[in-house]
């Protein structure tokens, strides 16, 4: 079977460095793979490079069996950098519907059957109210689930996405994995899921991809989540501590993601 | 009734009419996007290059519209290929529009029996229009719309959702050079209604009073042409009146419509609030 997304002693460099160095793995079609690593380990990068927005410096990168093409419309895509205008007041339907073959020529279109597979999907992530809203008027949390009702419409056989628990509230996060989830059981859909914290995806995710230090883990919890495993992936002592069914990566005494996570919050995106 | 057929007894408030009529269309479409885009300095400085480009053209003896639809043109492409460095960086921008502005003064001092013209360029002077005119705004006004209708879709995209648009094949920087293209286009007729210093009145106001009051896109675009039309007709209307300048009555209506857009559905939520609170 050709899998989802195969790297083989791929590079992906980012200026003159290289975030993932001669990396090498094999996503299955239809799991759901929980992507983590501290901050600047190369997740936005990955996922870049299998948008065809980078190629590989060195090795393979095939997603589907093919190189991967700018533009691929197999594959809903939520970024992690998301530019916000202020002072738009358009309402969420349209926002939407400007993401519907976007790329194309000519005057934007929204038919019938497209206005209600944006309303069906805006129902499932709980933002039925957000068709007619302006987005001037919405949180930031709305915003997030407007766009990940967005990447999840047109039955993509990819989805790819960068930290979208961010801004959400704890309730929101777990409507928005569940629906990913149903989407990843119901109809195969591949899942790279990015996110800083781990334990929200346990019960989810098939296998963790974790990346850190130019290199590369994917297996399951057990296997990747292990003290030698991630001192080697960020290159300090790591310790895991398994409680009530939570894991904490610990260094130092202190939980790893958790820094990662207000270091995030403190210093705006990185890549 | 007779108050307005009244003014269309004179064939220059005809002519009037029927120019503001098309720059206004032109604008309020266009404008919606500069608003949308938060892009409306770098159409205010493609207006003041436009007004180096007009007296540069009675220098050499060119009507004043064509050089300021090339200058306008020229710029925006400039801009637009520089877009990540220029486009939406204020302070470039800024000294773009003043240096434009001490050319428009350079290329005066020039040619002084252009002059008097540059009152009218710098605020409108649509009462002046001829046939010509309305014709040459006519054509520029299918060129602009035409132009605009074939780039929407990806600029709509690339406006709300860079990001996503880029990952989807989007070339954010054709799509904004193209607009920008655009904008010089609406800007030198927009000009040649309300003048370089009041093409707010049309491009700006009515569009985001518009987005005030509708929230679709379809609607937001008719209704800020037609809020721009309705503006310009009744500016010409007050100026006929009045005798006051008829770019200060486009501008008067402009603001009063933006302003009561703003606060009227802020005092009805305001007062839904109070209502609810003494549920």
């Amino acid at each position: 079977m050709t899998a989802a997304v195969e790297l083989a002693r791929a590079s992906l460099r980012v200026g003159s460095r290289d975030v993932l160095h001669e990396v090498s793995f094999a996503i299955r079609p239809g799991e759901f793979i929980g992507v983590l690593g501290p901050n600047g380990a190369g997740k936005t990068t990955l996922l870049r490079a299998i948008l065809g927005l980078l190629a590989p410096s060195a090795g393979t990168l095939r997603v589907f069996g093919r190189t991967p093409h700018r533009g691929d419309a197999s594959i809903g895509y939520l970024p992690q950098v998301r530019t916000v205008l202020p002072d738009v007041r358009l309402r969420g339907v349209d926002f939407i519907a400007s993401s519907f073959n976007g790329e194309r020529w000519g005057l934007p279109s929204l038919s019938g059957t497209d206005r209600r597979a944006i309303d069906a999907m805006l129902e499932r992530v709980g933002a039925q109210d957000l068709s007619r809203r302006p987005l001037a008027e919405m949180s930031g949390g709305e915003r997030q689930r407007l766009l990940l009702a967005q990447a999840l419409i047109g039955n993509p056989r990819l989805l790819l996405l960068d930290e979208p628990l961010i801004g959400l509230d704890a309730r929101h996060q777990e409507t928005a994995i569940g629906v990913v989830a149903d989407a990843c059981r119901e109809r195969g859909v591949t899942v790279l899921f990015s996110a800083h914290e781990l334990n929200q995806l346990i019960g989810t995710l098939d296998r963790v991809l974790y990346l850190g230090n130019g290199r590369a883990a994917l297996g399951t919890v057990n296997e990747v989540i292990t003290a030698p495993v991630l001192s080697a992936l960020y290159g300090t002592d790591i310790h895991v501590v398994h409680a009530e069914g939570h894991i904490f990566v610990m260094s130092r005494g202190r939980d790893v993601e958790h820094v990662a996570h207000q270091h995030e919050h403190g210093h705006g995106h990185h890549h | 009734m007779a108050i307005i057929t009244d003014m269309f007894r004179y064939e220059f408030m005809i002519n009037a009419f029927a120019a503001a009529g098309i720059a206004a269309v032109v604008s309020g479409v266009v404008g919606y996007f500069l608003v949308m885009r938060a892009q409306t300095f770098a159409g205010h400085a493609l207006s003041h290059i436009g007004f180096a480009g007009a007296t540069g053209a009675g220098l050499v003896g060119l009507a004043p519209i064509w050089g300021m639809t090339g200058f306008t043109l020229a710029a925006a492409v400039v801009m637009g290929l520089l877009s990540e460095r220029i486009s939406n960086r204020d302070v470039a921008i800024g000294v773009v529009l003043a240096l434009a502005l001490g050319f428009g003064l350079l290329f005066l001092h020039y040619h002084t029996a252009f002059a008097t013209q540059a009152t009218s360029l710098l605020f409108g002077n649509v009462l002046a229009v001829d046939r010509g005119m309305i014709a040459t705004l006519a054509v520029l006004a299918v060129v602009t719309l035409a132009a605009l209708a074939a780039i929407m879709r990806p600029l709509i995209f690339a406006s709300l959702q860079p990001e996503l648009a880029e990952a989807k094949g989007v070339s954010l920087r054709f799509v904004s050079t193209a607009f920008l293209a655009v904008v010089a286009l609406a800007v030198a007729q927009c000009v040649q209604i309300v003048g370089v210093l009041l093409m707010f009145t049309l491009m700006v106001g009515p569009p985001a009073t518009a987005q005030r009051l509708t929230t679709g896109l379809w609607s937001g675009l008719a209704l800020a042409a037609a809020i721009a039309v309705g503006e310009a007709w009744l500016g010409l209307t007050l100026a006929f009146y009045t005798d006051w300048p008829v770019s200060f009555c486009i501008a008067l209506l402009s603001g009063v419509g933006y302003f009561v857009a703003v606060t009227v559905p802020t005092l009805r939520t305001g007062r839904a609030v109070l209502e609810h609170a003494h549920d």
